[in-house]
């Protein structure tokens, strides 16, 4: 038997840049930043040091009901918009039910239904707590109701790896379709973790810019003036979909899903190993496994979250994977406009390098006034990069607290 | 107080917001499960609003009790504080 190949059907997402993946790439190209200030009531109560990030575009209540709102955490929300969108784009394919699957990937998880629901137990009592309080928080709860949504019955699967997580998904969605487990996979990450709680915790770490002056101008990664993330939030899922199942039902391609390759720092809780072994091999690994040399790879979606040191971290890694093909390798760094998803991340800057490959344009990223002399990369900067005619694949990276390094390959088609 | 009509409306709207069903549905002689469709922890959750709405308490105990839509406005109007 030949081996299975996996596809990519199908594009959806809830984003700071718009309520819809189309939305989201305009916002892109028109190089928009998502940051919004934060609510003033939770500025005054806490001061907090941060006054923006970029929350998510839409009310979903546009799209859900008020008792699918009631009835689930803003993660799952988000991940139930994104994959509904998904589907449909991908033409609501008939799937036998046993071989339709998810996996969805959270960084945090219903941060905000455990701190109301504690909210309520410490306030109003025992009887208050919202009897949902437990299948809300758990950070399956969006790969659960996803599966119920779409009545997937080949496997629910929550991966959890941080920032890492939304790209880690899409490797078990790989997987399950290579290793004949499932045809089709609804896979990306979610996050909704804009309560007061976690950027608190964040801001201790010194993780978050405080550039409250220009809350549009705060994300810049690989410039001399970063400080630190912009928190962000949202949903990003994509259909992958055996190559052969695809052609079959006459599905739009937008491009292959051609490998994952990770690893794990073992270095530090959440510093990066600075000289970026992990990192690299994370990124040869999936070269090699998709069978590409590097000469192949046109275009990377970086992590670059704009904090001083991870930037450089990941620099240093591109050029230990790749040397000097890496000169051949234009960098996206799209966290400049969208923020940073945490969770939902990979599974973001994921589909933004599918539709780099499909519309062979490679995004610029905005607030780079003075590139970091310590970047030694092609940072795409003004002018969006038209990629070459013919063959050409994409590198994403994602890392997260806890060493977790993957990177995704997508090849044309 | 409230009476029989305004205790079965009250409930119609607390299961409105809780299962989105339209309050017309919610009747004096529907059963939650088997007419309404509601399962246990959507009851759990209806129980508590409709405890906070009319200042009864109604006991775990008593709920599994409470068969239809009758039986709770019953149980409410004779347990109003």
């Amino acid at each position: 038997m030949s081996e299975r190949r996996v596809v990519v059907t199908g594009l959806g997402a809830t984003t700071p840049l718009g309520g819809t993946i189309a939305e989201t790439w305009e916002g892109i190209l028109a190089g928009r930043s998502g940051a919004k200030p934060l609510p003033q009531e939770m500025l005054d109560r806490y001061e907090m040091p941060v006054h923006f990030a970029c929350t998510i575009a839409q009310d979903p209540l546009e799209v859900l009901t008020k008792v699918q709102v009631r009835r689930m955490d803003p993660s799952a929300q988000y991940a139930v918009i994104a994959s509904q969108a998904a589907m449909e784009d991908a033409g609501s394919p008939e799937v036998d039910p046993e071989r339709l699957g998810v996996a969805i990937g959270t960084g945090i998880g219903g941060v905000w239904t455990l701190l109301d629901q504690w909210d309520n137990l410490r306030e109003k009592g025992v009887r208050r707590v919202f009897p949902l309080a437990v299948p809300m928080l758990m950070p399956n709860t969006s790969s659960g109701n996803v599966s119920l949504l779409l009545g997937a019955r080949a496997g629910a699967h929550t991966t959890v790896s941080a920032c890492a997580s939304g790209a880690e998904s899409m490797g078990t969605a790989y997987d399950m379709i290579r290793d004949g487990r499932a045809d089709v996979v609804v896979a990306g990450g979610t996050e909704a973790a804009t309560h007061p709680i976690c950027f608190a915790g964040f801001a201790q770490m010194q993780a978050l810019s405080t550039r409250n002056d220009d809350p549009a101008g705060a994300s810049r990664p690989y410039d001399t003036g970063r400080d630190g993330f912009v928190m962000g939030e949202g949903a990003a899922v994509m259909v992958l979909e055996e190559y052969e199942h695809a052609k079959a039902r006459g599905a739009r391609i937008y491009a292959e899903f051609a490998s994952i390759g990770m690893s794990a720092d073992a270095h530090h809780i959440t510093a990066p190993e600075p000289e970026g072994a992990g990192a690299s091999r994370a990124m040869r690994a999936a070269v090699e496994r998709a069978g590409l040399t590097d000469s192949d790879i046109v275009h990377i979606n970086a992590h670059a979250t704009s904090t001083p040191v991870g930037d450089v971290a990941e620099a240093n890694a591109i050029r230990r994977a790749f040397g000097s093909a890496a000169d051949a390798m234009p960098v996206s760094a799209t966290k400049s406009m969208t923020g940073h998803l945490l969770g939902a991340a990979g599974a973001l800057e994921g589909l933004l390098t599918v539709l780099a490959v499909h519309h062979r344009t490679a995004p610029a990223a905005i607030n780079i006034e003075d590139l970091d002399p310590q970047i030694d990369l092609d940072v795409i900067r003004g002018e969006h990069r038209t990629l070459p005619d013919g063959d050409i694949a994409a590198l994403n990276n994602s890392f997260g607290f806890g060493g977790h390094n993957v990177a995704l390959v997508v090849k044309s088609i | 107080m409230a009476d029989q009509q305004e205790i079965l409306s009250g409930l119609a709207e607390i299961v409105n917001e809780e299962t989105g069903l339209d309050p017309a549905e919610v009747q004096m002689d529907k059963s939650f499960t088997d007419d309404l469709d509601i399962d246990s922890l959507s009851m759990m959750t209806i129980v508590v609003n409709a405890e906070e709405k009319f200042g009864v308490r109604i006991p775990d105990d008593e709920v599994k009790n409470l068969t239809t839509v009758g039986d709770a406005v019953t149980f409410i109007q004779s347990n109003q504080g």
